[in-house]
């Protein structure tokens, strides 16, 4: 979608500032938000790719004002609305009662223990896929990105939509997020890394028209140029 | 979980008010927001709260910038190691214990006298948390993910690196799973020193190449 997320190229969003050094967490409210990100993700009832969706459904103004564990929160709350898990309102009349939470136990065997945190997080999960279909591209073949402007999610962004580049390294099949994101279905594509220049992506005229970008691209965004 | 808190201001289930105790400021909308979440995540049985201290502890004190360092260091120091981590950065990062959520294929980018490499998720915030852990507020915010891929000498030049003329660009921008480290340049100077010395010249931003790594004069100052 082409949503407050998609940043590559925008302007005027002012200097990077970047501190020295900070913590890991800036409130103690952005460490909650990321461990009840991960622990409710680990149910397994949505993706990655779907996690992804969630945030970018962000009004874009919005998206641009808000800090990054906002997004998350924001995700997460559409994801547990939509798989039925909290009622709209609820957490707003929460809100208001402050009554803590009492834990009685697990609604299933899927919940996140503590005890597993270690393990489950120390294996991860590849979104590698096995049965892709052979390569179309070969490494140093010229190729162009298509074109397309979905309202669904996309790794596709739209600064390197319908540009030339050159494909540099051939990572096999992993899941497509675009299908993943929408219908949770997981459709192996190949994965490229293609490289594009400066002057490609913003123009003959820019300053450093011989720097290169390379982003990673599956098969379906791709034709042979 | 009264037990196992140490590293939170407060006990967030034990709280009833609406303030923090240490800063005596009103908690913000947000953090009332994300306490009522997590009361009615915990009540539902949706989510453990030990769980959630644990998560918190893992990324806060186990999983950091050190830890890629110590790969850095080693391909410093070992060609065979250097050879294995620039064919599969994956494979051989888990050689040395580092592997999991957000590293499970990974590929390590070598910087050399003629090319620079950069990491961005133009998108959101892909970042390879085994080797570097979560990344830093300026990698997820917005002017770094719009200006890295179209102004990456000037976003070079405001972490104060400033590349030598005729030094090529590469911005990874990582719009899939697969995950980008940067092996950054050792620096001149530290020929024959131990892994142990050099890994303490491996910046987080030179392993996103932000930055390089420490000078050892300077480290030494």
């Amino acid at each position: 979608m082409n949503g407050g997320h998609d940043l590559g190229g925008m302007h005027g969003l002012g200097p990077i500032d970047p501190p020295s050094d900070e913590p890991v967490f800036h409130e103690p409210w952005e460490a909650r938000a990321f461990a009840l990100t991960l622990a409710a993700s680990s149910r397994g009832h949505w993706n990655l790719d779907q996690s992804r969706f969630a945030r970018e459904s962000m009004e874009p103004g919005e998206y641009l004002r808000t800090s990054y564990y906002e997004h998350w929160l924001h995700g997460l709350e559409v994801l547990l609305e939509e798989q039925g898990l909290i009622k709209d309102g609820e957490i707003e009349a929460r809100m208001k009662d402050s009554t803590p939470g009492e834990f009685t136990g697990f609604a299933d065997d899927r919940v996140l223990a503590a005890d597993k945190v270690v393990k489950t997080l120390g294996r991860g999960g590849s979104a590698r896929m096995d049965g892709v279909s052979a390569a179309r591209f070969n490494i140093g073949d010229r190729v162009r990105t298509i074109n397309i402007n979905p309202p669904t999610h996309t790794r596709l962004p739209r600064y390197a939509r319908a540009k030339s580049g050159v494909i540099e390294l051939d990572h096999g099949g992993f899941v497509f997020p675009d299908v993943a994101a929408t219908d949770g279905v997981k459709q192996c594509e190949r994965l490229y890394t293609v490289s594009f220049t400066g002057a490609e992506l913003w123009g003959e005229d820019c300053e450093y028209p011989d720097d290169v970008i390379l982003l990673d691209m599956f098969d379906p965004y791709l034709k042979a140029a | 979980m009264a037990d196992d808190h140490d590293h939170h201001e407060h006990d967030h289930h034990d709280e009833h008010d609406h303030h923090d105790h240490d800063h005596q400021h009103p908690m913000s909308d947000t953090a009332l927001r994300v306490k009522a979440l997590e009361s009615l995540l915990v009540e539902k049985g949706l989510v453990d709260p030990a769980a959630l201290d644990q998560l918190i502890d893992l990324y806060e004190t186990r999983i950091g910038p050190r830890n890629g360092a110590r790969i850095v260091a080693r391909a410093w120091t070992d060609p065979d190691f250097r050879a294995a981590l620039l064919a599969n950065g994956a494979e051989a990062a888990r050689t040395l214990g580092y592997e999991g959520r957000q590293g499970e294929d990974m590929k390590v980018l070598e910087n050399t006298p003629e090319t620079h490499n950069m990491v961005v998720c133009t998108l959101c915030s892909c970042y390879p948390w085994p080797v570097l852990g979560l990344p830093p507020v300026w990698y997820k915010s917005a002017p770094y993910r719009a200006r890295a891929v179209n102004d990456p000498r000037g976003v070079l030049e405001e972490f104060g690196v400033r590349l030598a003329d005729g030094v090529g660009i590469k911005v990874w921008d990582s719009t899939a799973e697969m995950r980008y480290m940067v092996l950054p340049m050792q620096p001149a100077g530290t020929e024959g020193w131990s892994a142990e010395q050099l890994e303490e010249l491996v910046t987080r931003d030179s392993m996103i190449g932000t930055g390089i790594a420490r000078d050892p004069q300077e480290a030494s100052a």
